[in-house]
């Protein structure tokens, strides 16, 4: 007889980033009980590593700026892949979901009216991003975890989720394991919303917490969720490439978007030859793949990386505007950024795919599961703009919940299979023993397949032949084990985590490997234009043992929101 | 170039093994690497050498406070205290002042515990958007900066030594940030003074000395609560003769 706790709710959410608390907060306003559970621990959540701002076109900078606007640059910077629908729900709602973390007590810095300061961020039309200092998301998931505690919620942290349970198709219910004390907890619920956030870490160079190994991807995948996008993987253009520890750790666009330029060895603004209108500030991918072709053109510096320069601006103003920077190229590179150049590299920050969504309730393709944030796709299409993602979970985590709680509106609960729990223990649990592979050296050997077979640039070839590498990779996965128990093991996550990361790495690239052409973030040297044929979005589902494809037709924007968007042109 | 030679560099590290009751120091040789951190050290032992030693880290990037540790005897972040900074052996335990968990990791929950009994932002005006001066968002920025690692907690001797009704420096700090936030409509100096405990607080400072923030915690704010406190609940002539004896 196995032993597990179980609690019950009427809605689940797995993950407390500023997606999972913000649908935390709509449900709990709709009358509904949650529980909330999340990996690390409350507060943690990659959320807070957001630099930046947030996207919203308050206009109390330009005030030209509106939500005409907003919907354009995410259309374009999305290369016309992204869902019209879901962004025209971003950017009419983004700036109410600002007014309202105000309301919650969160806290912007100001314009000398009083009003809230914006600054200027790659592809978005006028100075969009409301922040404070460069600790945007700090203050975000601060302010709704307070909010979120004083609700009285449930809050289950470091709690690792390992498997969904359907009935009859209707979600039933998610086992979980408890880290602090390693024992086993059912979750219940009618409906259930996955908020976990990216997969970052399946690259070897990246800008991404401990915890973003596609967890809730692969729960998805594996309960029969659809995923869509998964190609498009945003490279960061600024990442730190040295010291080797502080590697792939990020260096927000508000240096650029406060004035700093970049610079190869030869001392050339490299930049006004890649984009000479938009310059630093373009969108991420244009930035990064310049970084890159400078890098490989041989004009880097000593670390393989070129120069991002804000000194000129002096110190006061650094000290301001980018405390955080200031400190981290102090601490970590002993570098002052006040007088000398830092030295950056592109960084693998963001997954613009994910679970694919209804875009008015967050609903996936599996009945009673919705999904937002980052580990949901639709909204960024090819490319990301800087600030969206703050305004994503904040605009789609209230729809998340709203779209939960409705639904949950007269069902009743339906039980999971007792024996499909009880298998589940045992598969955890039979990770636990002596020796077999250790789950590091298989993680090691993927991100590197991923950094090197799936990087910026990428070829059908070099693609193929990462596509084999991780099928063996795969094979390997089903003998790693560790020694020790059950509580607070972290190679056993490791084990566990490294089967979902398989589900993302597989999933990025197959389909990265299908789209022959370059468009945002996927860039094909053997393809290197854009083509008509492919304005489609890829869709991922598990099929058997397999993973199937598909490719939908983007929808077209309606006349009366087409008039504010450039239309696509095709070389 | 360094990286040959630094490969043939190893260090010795001192890992405080703990199954939450009795423990003891194990020592372990990690090559040494560019720039490395104590979590770099700690991580290489957990991935290569013994994977079943349990630690706490997230970010890596000193944001979000979950690699709270004591490296010789002093509360640190492990992703922020440099291995070259360090001369002589390397020592890492887990916060004294926490339940211990396993090996490194401690049960911080109390914290979630305390914020909730800490009166929430309460707002002055229902509708906004709020025309607030830069000049009011500075003071309460600094509180706002916390990431919540409770070093100042771990440091605090009175929760160390006494375990008092005192709810420790991160909360003061939490009830200042609103306190000084320009649109809340309470005062926290009650709370803090009757059922947080402020007053056992001495004001010996060692929690700002501990924060990775830079936040002045005892000279912004819990002197400013403290005083706050006084104004509200005491004759201030009293007050001031207090304060000059000392």
């Amino acid at each position: 007889m196995v032993v597990y706790k179980s609690f019950e709710s009427d809605i689940l959410i797995i993950g407390a980033g500023g997606a999972g608390l913000r649908a935390s907060l709509s449900a709990l306003e709709h009358g509904k009980s949650i529980n909330i559970v999340t990996k690390s621990l409350i507060g943690k959540a990659h959320t807070v590593m957001a630099e930046g701002g947030i996207a919203a076109s308050v206009g109390d900078v330009d005030k030209e700026d509106n939500w005409t606007v907003h919907f354009a640059d995410t259309i374009v910077e999305g290369v016309y892949i992204g869902n019209w629908r879901m962004a025209e729900l971003l950017a009419k709602q983004a700036p109410e979901r600002v007014y309202e973390l105000e309301r919650y007590g969160a806290v912007f810095d100001r314009t000398p009216e009083g009003k809230i300061m914006q600054r200027a961020f790659g592809g978005h039309t006028y100075r969009r991003l409301c922040h404070v200092g460069d600790k945007t998301g700090l203050e975000i998931i601060r302010t709704l975890e307070d909010k979120v505690l004083h609700t009285g919620a449930k809050m289950f942290d470091e709690v690792y989720i390992t498997k969904l349970f359907l009935n009859e198709g209707r979600f039933a219910g998610a086992l979980g394991l408890e880290m602090r004390s390693g024992e086993f907890v059912l979750f219940k619920a009618k409906a259930l919303i996955i908020s976990t956030g990216g997969c970052g870490r399946v690259y070897k160079v990246t800008s991404n917490s401990w915890e973003s190994t596609g967890d809730g991807l692969a729960l998805a995948y594996n309960a029969g969720a659809e995923l869509m996008d998964m190609e498009m993987i945003q490279f960061h253009p600024t990442g730190m490439v040295w010291p080797q520890s502080a590697k792939g750790l990020l260096v927000t666009e508000s240096v650029r978007g406060e004035g700093g330029i970049l610079l190869n060895s030869k001392h050339e603004r490299f930049m006004l030859k890649y984009s000479p209108e938009k310059k630093e500030l373009d969108a991420r991918d244009v930035v990064a793949r310049s970084n890159y072709y400078e890098i490989m053109a041989g004009r880097g510096g000593p670390h393989g990386g070129v120069y991002l320069d804000i000194s000129h601006k002096g110190r006061d103003f650094i000290l301001k505007k980018l405390p955080g920077m200031y400190a981290q190229f102090k601490e970590f590179a002993g570098i002052d950024i006040t007088k000398e150049a830092m030295e950056v590299a592109p960084t693998v920050h963001y997954q613009m795919g994910g679970i694919r969504v209804d875009p008015y309730t967050c609903a996936t393709s599996v009945e009673g599961v919705f999904s937002a944030g980052e580990v949901a796709s639709g909204l960024h299409g090819a490319n990301r703009l800087g600030g969206n993602s703050l305004a994503d979970i904040l605009v789609f985590g209230k729809l998340a919940g709203e779209g939960a709680a409705k639904w949950t509106d007269g069902k009743q609960e339906t039980d999971p299979d007792e024996n499909e729990v009880n298998d589940e223990i045992k598969r955890v649990d039979g990770l636990l023993g002596g020796n077999g592979t250790n789950p590091y050296d298989l993680i090691d050997e993927l991100t590197s397949v991923m950094q090197d077979h799936f990087g910026i640039v990428r070829n059908g070839n070099q693609m193929k032949e990462g596509i084999r590498m991780l099928d063996e990779i795969e094979k390997r996965s089903g003998a790693v084990m560790v020694r020790g128990g059950l509580k607070y093991n972290h190679g056993l996550l490791a084990c566990l985590e490294l089967q979902n990361m398989l589900v993302a790495c597989k999933a990025i690239a197959i389909s990265a490997n299908m789209r022959g052409e370059s468009r945002g973030a996927h860039t094909r040297s053997d393809f290197p234009k854009r083509s008509r044929k492919w304005k489609v979005n890829i869709v991922c589902k598990k099929d058997g043992n397999k993973l199937s494809t598909r490719n939908v037709e983007v929808e077209e924007i309606p006349a009366e929101l087409a008039k504010y968007v450039k239309p696509e042109v095709y070389e | 170039m360094n990286g040959s030679e630094n490969e043939k560099k190893k260090i010795q590290i001192s890992i405080y093994r703990t199954d939450g009751k009795s423990g003891e120091y194990k020592d372990y040789e990690v090559p040494l690497e560019e720039g490395m951190v104590v979590l770099d050290a700690v991580r290489y032992v957990q991935e290569h050498i013994d994977t079943t030693l349990a630690i706490r880290w997230n970010c890596k990037a000193a944001r979000c406070g979950s690699c709270a540790a004591e490296i010789n005897n002093m509360p640190k972040l492990m992703c922020k205290t440099r291995i070259d900074s360090i001369n002589g052996k390397i020592r890492v335990a887990p916060m004294g002042a926490f339940r211990g968990v396993a090996d490194l990791v401690t049960d911080v929950s109390e914290n979630y515990l305390i914020n909730r009994q800490i009166p929430e932002f309460s707002p002055k005006e229902a509708k906004s958007p709020w025309v607030i001066k830069q000049m009011d968002v500075e003071r309460t920025k600094e509180f706002r900066k916390c990431i919540e690692c409770f070093l100042c907690q771990d440091v605090c001797h009175v929760i160390r030594e006494h375990k008092a009704g005192y709810v420790g420096p991160r909360h003061i700090v939490k009830a200042a940030s609103l306190d000084m936030h320009p649109m809340d409509n309470l005062d926290r100096s009650e709370f803090l003074n009757k059922e947080a405990g402020l007053g056992y607080c001495n004001i010996t400072k060692c929690c700002q000395d501990v924060c990775p923030e830079g936040i002045k915690i005892t000279d912004n704010a819990i002197i400013q609560e403290k005083e706050r406190a006084v104004d509200r609940f005491y004759d201030p002539l009293f007050w001031v003769r207090r304060k000059k004896k000392g």
